[in-house]
């Protein structure tokens, strides 16, 4: 029997209930949002479950949107069950002034470098990281450039005119 | 002891370890690494390694923009196979924008794909050919490197860094030029390849060398996200061409080597045999390409104008073609609202790229996922309790790239 999106939204809705929210399928991949509490559970129970298996963390990584108060990073998971070739992705979303989030690292050994990237860009704090520091980032460094409120260009140039090019 | 002697602190006597600092420019390591080694004489007893000497913040500046502008950054990730990584971002940008490119297309990028999965592995084995004290091999494959780079130059003109096609498809078709090229490697190759295989695989200082040196169990090798040859070495048989297939790979016919240890000789068995599989690739797209005829053999792009930049003399003569020219060099074309990930087999394994585009002009966010940098993360494991001279090999057979890494 194929694991469709359909199944493993089931399982998860028998499991966590409504607390699990805004299940979609963009492009094809089952995506959902999880309360941040909940995030070693969802992995834990996506991870053991025989049916569903999603024992590979392919990606981990955060997004900043500061217009949402009081969720303004969202850790963003991309995990692949190798057997049935299914691909899912689920969504933490965490205040930028307590940004913290429960470190997957004793599931995953992979999380260990894609959550300090993450810590590093984002500055999202996981809790029970083993080494929580910069990785690519000088540790000197006392921001975290990835957010939206660092921009990208000297905003004080005046020789584009943004009017007419737009960028 | 007169009085200029250096008086050693008390307690230092105690330390019965060097530490070694190897690397960030050490000539062994083959790019920017460096990692702290504490060695009790030459074994290595623990390692930290710092990446991120290199790093650009291709993720920030692709935040402003247009789509077609961050091919170059891509370039820059795994150098040694450029195409590949320019193919995986043509390849998100379509899945994003809804397009679909025709056959002809598919398998020109296919020849291209395979071709960059060859030159990345022929660099990576020989440089472990060259770890281990044989350098004639780096030698006598280097120059069908030279061959790959050349057809690379006739299809696109630049060699290392490609900023190979666009959206779509390819900025022209292949030349004669390019297609007598790709007919010289493939009738040369596989003869060299043989004859460095003859070299190495059954060379018995070679295997002595590699057997059981930096293993990793599949276990262990999936929980540590490795990818590509790395993990097929290991003895999974995950590879994205065969697991989701995409710009029709699912028309040619390959295997997928594996091999059972995960340690030096296994990997580059693996990448060896990905070698032989590549060149069959090529050859059977080739064969289907000269299938198409008449109109249909000078398909090189899908009908994307929004996104495709339009041929030149159309510019100087079309109306449409002005405006579209203008529009996507000047990136005001808005990107439609999405979030997609997609991934390409690349030469390292999986290279992702998850992309949000929030219907600006620009990404919203993107972030590419390398192979590199999630594996590398092993190799403090992988080396601990080993001889130094094992763990130059086994960074070279991991085939790690800087650029890859640090992004």
């Amino acid at each position: 029997m194929n694991l469709t999106n359909e199944i493993i939204q089931q399982k998860l809705t028998e499991k966590f209930g409504d607390q699990l929210y805004d299940f979609s399928e963009p492009y094809g991949m089952l995506t959902f949002k999880a309360p941040k509490d909940l995030n070693l559970k969802v992995l834990q129970f996506l991870y053991d479950d025989e049916t569903l298996r999603f024992r590979f963390l392919t990606d981990l990584q955060a997004v900043h949107y500061p217009n949402s108060k009081g969720n303004e990073l969202a850790v963003v998971y991309h995990l692949h069950n190798l057997v049935d070739n299914v691909r899912i992705r689920f969504k933490v979303f965490t205040d930028i002034a307590k940004p913290d989030v429960f470190s997957a690292t004793a599931l995953y050994r992979s999380a260990n470098w894609m959550e300090r990237e993450t810590y590093d860009f984002f500055g999202v704090n996981f809790i029970g990281h083993p080494n929580l520091i910069r990785i690519l980032n000088v540790e000197e460094m006392d921001y975290f450039p990835l957010r939206k409120e660092y921009p990208l260009e000297d905003m004080t140039r005046v020789d584009k005119d943004d009017e007419m090019f737009g960028r | 002891m007169s009085e200029q002697h250096v008086k050693l602190p008390e307690g230092n006597i105690e330390k019965h370890t060097t530490t070694l600092n190897l690397g960030p420019t050490h000539p062994a390591t083959h790019g920017v690494f460096q990692n702290i080694l504490e060695l009790d004489g030459e074994r290595i007893v623990s390692a930290t390694s710092t990446i991120g000497f290199i790093h650009r913040a291709f993720e920030k500046i692709a935040e402003r923009r247009p789509l077609y502008q961050i091919t170059p950054l891509t370039d820059r990730l795994n150098y040694c196979s450029a195409p590949l990584n320019n193919m995986g971002w043509h390849l998100t940008c379509e899945k994003l924008l809804n397009i679909h490119t025709p056959k002809r297309v598919d398998y020109l990028r296919v020849i291209i794909m395979e071709l960059s999965r060859i030159s990345d592995h022929l660099i990576c084995n020989s440089i472990v050919g060259v770890d281990s004290g044989a350098f004639s091999g780096f030698l006598y494959l280097m120059q069908y490197r030279e061959l790959i780079y050349e057809i690379y130059e006739e299809i696109c003109g630049s060699r290392l860094t490609t900023n190979m096609g666009r959206i779509g498809g390819f900025e022209r078709n292949f030349s004669a030029v390019a297609w007598d090229r790709l007919e010289k490697f493939l009738n040369e190759y596989p003869a060299v390849l043989k004859e460095f295989e003859n070299l190495f695989v059954r060379n018995r200082i070679f295997m002595d060398r590699t057997i059981g040196c930096g293993p990793i169990n599949a276990d262990l090798a999936l929980n540590y996200g490795f990818t590509g040859p790395n993990l097929r070495a290991a003895g999974v048989d995950y590879d994205v061409r065969v697991h989701t297939p995409y710009s029709s790979y699912q028309d040619f016919n390959f295997t997928i080597p594996v091999g059972t240890t995960g340690d030096c000789y296994d990997r580059f068995l693996v990448r060896q045999q990905e070698m032989w599989e590549s060149i069959s690739i090529i050859k059977q797209a080739y064969q289907k390409i000269q299938e198409f005829k008449g109109i249909e053999a000078d398909v090189y792009h899908a009908d994307v104008p929004e996104y495709y930049l339009p041929d030149k003399t159309d510019v100087y003569t079309k109306m449409e073609a002005l405006i579209y020219h203008f529009k996507i060099i000047m990136g005001e074309t808005n990107i439609p609202h999405g979030e997609v990930y997609n991934s390409i087999e690349g030469a390292n394994g999986e290279l992702g790229f998850y992309l949000i585009a929030d219907g600006g002009r620009s990404p919203y966010r993107l972030h590419f996922r390398r192979p590199g940098f999630i594996y590398y993360q092993a190799y403090t494991e992988l080396i601990r309790g080993g001889m130094l001279s094992d763990a130059i090999i086994t960074m070279s057979s991991l085939n790690l790239i800087a650029g890859e890494i640090d992004a």
